[in-house]
């Protein structure tokens, strides 16, 4: 199939598998989300399956090698929007600097579909319940969309507008994310709960990244950030947590005050999975597990340190 | 459980060494199944495998709402509905009724109708996709029920009706004087007890094709458990007479008892199109989504318990009010219910007992068998009732349940004289050695106070569970059907079992194999079983009630022990020494001389079996398996979830016929009752149907979430099947439960009363425990 021209009076193909990421965009113009964007299929394709839905007509990122790669430098990795969750889990830097996204990738479905599905559909399928969004909010992610109009980087904590929103444009493609190593001495911490142990949606998820000043039981949070998943209609960052937890000592913070700022943060529901308490509760839980796990280490670096 | 590999060899060894005496050693020995080949090639074909020339896809049209009353069938814009092929109620040539104990259960729904997901028409087409447009532009017009019915206790109050009454059967089973021993009670315990649907999770979808042949005879091939019971359906439905009617059991991927009822729909269904068509093929596969909303599951129930002991712990009286959801249509419920009436107090000795048992109808789907058919639900209350009663009376679990167990001497309390070849005793000691029970409860209660007063979220527990299970079916069941089969030889000496037991996964073709080549002195190789096909094979009974191993194993190994008589009467078998040579060559010797050489055999109870149904009274099976369980849980109050750490599973089964079969059943058989009591949870949309019918949303274990499962078996003899074998099928099913829960409940202090339990049922009794 040649570049489609810009004049947008054309139907949409039925399936477009383009070489080059600027053959992608130029159709991206064109035809917008008319084009539906996909890489491993693992979303669309279960629901399509479910049947109500036709299956649309698609772009299929597949063949673009450009998006399918992990690059470190040396102060983040930027990994490209169609490289598969297996590929993280197994690369060796991601497994050292970024070990909560390692795990994560790990926890995305079955093995069979850590093979195909890429992180860049995790984002833009935009679930609530997305395995990896949380942990890319914990390390603090950006993203990098692209258009044919040029390309611009954003912070991932801003990017999910609401339920199955995106501030991505309809001409554009999330190309890559870009995330920075945590300096040295921050503690990370990640919890999905499924319904099960594996092969599982998660009822509640926490991805924690915790920077600490002073020693031992002094210690004190000087930055915390948080990533939840099916926590309410995106992928969601705790803002108030963070501010509330800033410059507090870490064996000061109680339930009480988690609870409190997470009543900000969070709005979860009541579905098939799980219920709005249950989930509120555990997130509580889950925080003051994060915090507990931050005063282990910070005591044991003051021990062995 | 380890299959030493030199187990093989040992059989081989043995084949050639007893060839003086027909004694191989078959019986108990691990040889591989002989279905496993051509499912680990990917030879064997399923239903869904099958493309007959032709052939048309078949498709459902249900309705949507809680019951009520069809008004009119719209057939939408933009179809050449001439193309289709369309059944209705109006196409059944016999009775528009599924044949079970009762028949209320119309094949398609005419005017009345009970439930959602009620088949209400059939279409056929060449083309799937515009079969599925078609389907999705037929508009049922449906004035709703206006009370629906969904819950056990509305049933019984008549907050609604699905039927007069709402009641399709009402049991009691008594002995002794309960005012009697009220009196004599010093401590009671109360409690009420529920469990959920669940659904069987056959890894094969149902399915059936139809066709006529040229001889104007009616196939139906498919996946069942119950060839005969398809072909009791199909011929009341098309009126036509069994010699134009045959069923063709084909591979069949697991059923649970999921298989035993419904299958008879799809099969009336897939032949009601194919008549229409003019005999054309026609199949009719669910997917798993049709699949989990329409087929049955296992009943929900809720049991009242009452029951008293003296301060020794001796059991003074057992009040049990026991009630079964049975959904809309009567189905097998009666038959469930009693066997969970009589597996409702255990296996106790109290000599002052009632049990009332109700199966209640509601507006769900009809639910149906379920591996353990009742039990579980019963077993379930009772030993969490026992848990209770300790409590009260400040003694452990165990020794309550040690006090009371029956022993020799005593009678059950349906009456059932327990005989001198069953040491319980032995059964509990090695579960409790193997799981270190009593050693671990002290260290789980030392170690959870201390994790409370530091804070650690963890908690352990570990929970005890005694049972037996009838094997076979219930009461007179056996002496009704009067199972039949066969053993036949070709003049190469091969052999062949002829019966209708239908093998789906569950390694039944393996065992009577192995039953026969013992009786016959023949190496395993020299027998098969014979396609299980209405025209061909006698009825054997259905595929079910943990009944195949044991009771058609009983009239096979019959019929071997007759085939051989006659071949060493008329055909010159030496009666001694003889191997397979010799053996091929009597049956070439003898069929020169007669058409055939096959011989029969039919279950003839054993004398001391007696059930009187009117009173509940009697012996109700005619083997009991009887097992001690025990479950370590850990639970993480961070989130509530509970993480089994232990499984220890003791049985005494009287013969084990195939150590990996047997095994591999109750490893099964634990995996689903884990499911039972932690995972599976059936969601019910507000029409009274199954909500979460997806994989995704109703959960079922892992094997990351299934301990090592410990499997011990005794083997005292005593059993009515070869070589002493019990039915065991359905006995693991009944233990994890409540083993499951009193672990949980004794890792918190809590008192949760239901399954399953989720995290956030966790949740819940937590923080009812702390404050």
């Amino acid at each position: 199939m040649s570049t489609p021209a810009a004049h947008a009076s054309r139907p949409p193909p039925a399936w477009y598998r383009p070489g080059t990421l600027a053959d992608a965009l130029a159709a991206r113009a064109e035809w917008g989300r008319d084009l539906v964007a996909m890489a491993g299929c693992t979303d669309l394709m279960v629901g399509w399956n479910a049947g109500a839905r036709r299956v649309p007509s698609v772009l299929d990122l597949s063949a673009l090698a450009e998006l399918r790669t992990i690059e470190p430098g040396p102060d983040a990795v930027t990994i490209g929007a169609t490289m598969s969750c297996a590929g993280i889990a197994a690369h060796p830097v991601i497994a050292a600097r970024l070990p909560m996204l390692a795990a994560s990738a790990r926890q995305t479905g079955s093995v069979a579909i850590q093979n195909r599905a890429t992180l860049g559909g995790n984002i833009m399928n935009a679930s609530p319940a997305a395995d990896n969004p949380p942990v890319l909010l914990a390390y603090g992610a950006r993203l990098t969309l692209a258009s044919v109009r040029g390309a611009r980087t954003i912070g991932y904590d801003a990017f999910h507008a609401g339920y199955k929103r995106t501030l991505a444009e309809a001409d554009e493609l999330l190309v890559s994310i870009t995330i920075p190593f945590p300096p040295p001495g921050a503690i990370g911490y990640y919890r999905k709960v499924g319904t099960r142990r594996a092969q599982a949606i998660s009822k509640i998820a926490l991805a924690a990244l915790v920077e600490t000043s002073g020693a031992a039981d002094g210690a004190v949070v000087r930055g915390a950030r948080f990533g939840f998943a099916s926590a309410g209609p995106v992928p969601l960052p705790a803002p108030a947590l963070s501010r509330a937890l800033h410059g507090m000592p870490l064996a000061s913070i109680d339930a009480g005050r988690v609870a409190q700022a997470l009543a900000a943060d969070l709005s979860p529901m009541d579905d098939i999975r799980s219920t709005a308490a249950y989930r509120r509760s555990v997130a509580v839980n889950l925080v003051l597990a994060a915090l507990q796990s931050a005063r282990r280490e910070v005591a044991q670096a003051a021990y062995t340190g | 459980m380890k299959v030493p590999d030199d187990a093989m060899a040992a059989v081989a060894v043995a084949a050639t060494a007893a060839a003086a005496a027909p004694r191989l050693g078959l019986l108990g020995a691990a040889v591989a199944r002989k279905d496993a080949p051509a499912k680990i090639l990917g030879q064997a074909r399923y239903v869904d495998d099958l493309v007959r020339p032709g052939m048309l896809h078949g498709a459902t049209v249900r309705t949507r709402c809680a019951g009520g009353t069809l008004e009119r069938i719209e057939f939408g814009p933009g179809i050449d509905w001439d193309a289709f092929v369309v059944v209705s109620a109006a196409d059944v040539p016999g009775i528009n009724a599924t044949q079970m104990i009762e028949q209320d259960q119309p094949v398609l729904a005419d005017r009345c109708f009970r439930h959602a997901g009620e088949p209400v028409l059939l279409l056929a087409h060449p083309d799937r996709d515009l079969l599925r447009a078609a389907v999705e532009a037929v508009t049922l017009h449906e004035w709703p029920e206006p009370s629906p019915v969904f819950s056990i206790d509305d049933a019984l109050a008549q907050r609604g009706q699905v039927c007069p009454g709402n009641v399709y059967r009402d049991y009691l089973m008594q002995r002794g004087d309960i005012a009697a021993g009220e009196a004599a009670a010093e401590v009671v315990f109360e409690g009420r007890f529920e469990t959920g649907a669940q659904e069987h999770v056959y890894i094969e979808p149902q399915g059936m094709i139809a066709h006529v042949d040229a001889a104007g005879v009616l196939v139906v091939e498919g996946s069942m458990q119950c060839p005969y019971y398809v072909l009791g359906t199909l011929t009341a439905v098309t009126g036509r007479d069994a010699g134009r009617v045959r069923v063709v059991h084909c591979t069949t991927g697991g059923g649970f008892g999921g298989k035993e009822e419904y299958p008879s729909h799809i099969a009336a269904h897939a032949a009601l199109l194919s008549l229409k068509a003019g005999g054309r093929p026609v199949k009719l596969v669910y997917d798993r989504s049709e699949d989990m909303l329409a087929t049955p599951k296992r009943h929900p129930s809720r049991t009242l318990v009452r029951i008293g002991a003296r301060r020794d712990g001796r059991l003074c009286f057992m009040d049990i009010d026991f009630a079964l959801d049975g959904g809309a249509y009567t189905t097998l419920s009666p038959v469930v219910l009693s066997r969970g009436v009589i597996h409702a107090p255990g296996p106790y000795a109290c000599a002052n007992a009632r049990v009332r048992g109700r199966a209640v109808a509601t507006h769900h789907p009809p639910n149906g068998a379920f591996r353990g058919f009742g039990a579980p639900q019963s077993i379930f209350a009772i030993e969490q009732a026992m848990d209770g009663l300790a409590r009260a009376l400040g003694l452990s679990p165990l020794e309550l349940r040690r006090v009371n167990m029956l022993r020799p001497g005593d009678r059950s309390v349906a009456g059932q004289p327990i005989d001198h070849t069953t040491d319980f005793d032995a059964v509990l000691d090695q579960a409790l050695r193997e799981s270190g029970y009593v050693a671990k409860r002290e260290a789980f209660a030392a170690s959870n106070a201390r994790n409370a007063a530091s804070g650690d979220p963890l908690r352990h527990g570990i929970g005890l569970a005694t049972f037996h299970h009838g094997a076979g079916f219930t009461g007179n069941g056996e002496v009704v059907l009067a199972s039949e089969a066969r053993v036949r030889a070709d003049v190469d000496g091969r052999v062949e079992v002829v019966a209708s037991s239908s093998e789906m996964g569950q390694g039944n073709t393996t065992t009577l194999c192995q039953v026969v080549a013992e009786a016959l002195g023949l190496p395993l190789d020299r027998v098969s079983q014979a396609p299980v096909d209405t025209f061909d094979v006698p009825d054997s009974g259905p595929t079910v009630a943990s009944r195949t191993c044991m009771v058609v194993g009983l009239i096979v190994e019959q019929a071997a022990r007759r085939l051989r008589a006659e071949l060493i009467e008329k055909a010159g078998l030496p009666a001694s020494g003889a191997d397979e040579h010799a053996f091929a060559a009597a049956c070439a010797r003898y069929l020169d001389g007669h058409p055939r050489l096959e011989a029969q055999a039919r279950y003839e109870p054993p004398a001391n079996v007696q059930w009187d149904e009117t009173v509940f009274q009697g012996s109700p099976y005619a083997s009991y398996a009887w097992a001690a369980y025990v479950a370590e849980v850990e639970v993480d109050l961070t989130t509530c979830e509970v993480a089994l750490s232990g499984f220890t599973a003791v049985q005494e089964v009287g013969k084990v016929v195939n150590p990996v079969i047997a095994a591999g059943q109750v490893e099964g058989g634990v995996v689903q009752g884990i499911g039972f009591a932690l995972f599976e949870k059936v969601s019910w949309g507000g029409n009274g149907a199954m909500a979460n019918n997806r994989l995704t949303n109703y959960i079922i274990p892992t094997s990351a979430d299934i301990p090592p499962v410990r499997v011990f078996f005794q083997e005292q003899p005593g059993g009515i099947g070869p070589a002493g074998a019990k039915g065991l099928g359905e006995l693991p099913m009944d233990g994890p439960g409540p083993a499951i829960l009193s672990a949980v409940n004794s890792a918190l202090g809590s008192r949760i009363a239901s399954l399953p339990v989720l995290p956030e049922d966790v949740m819940a009794a937590a923080a009812g425990v702390a404050s």
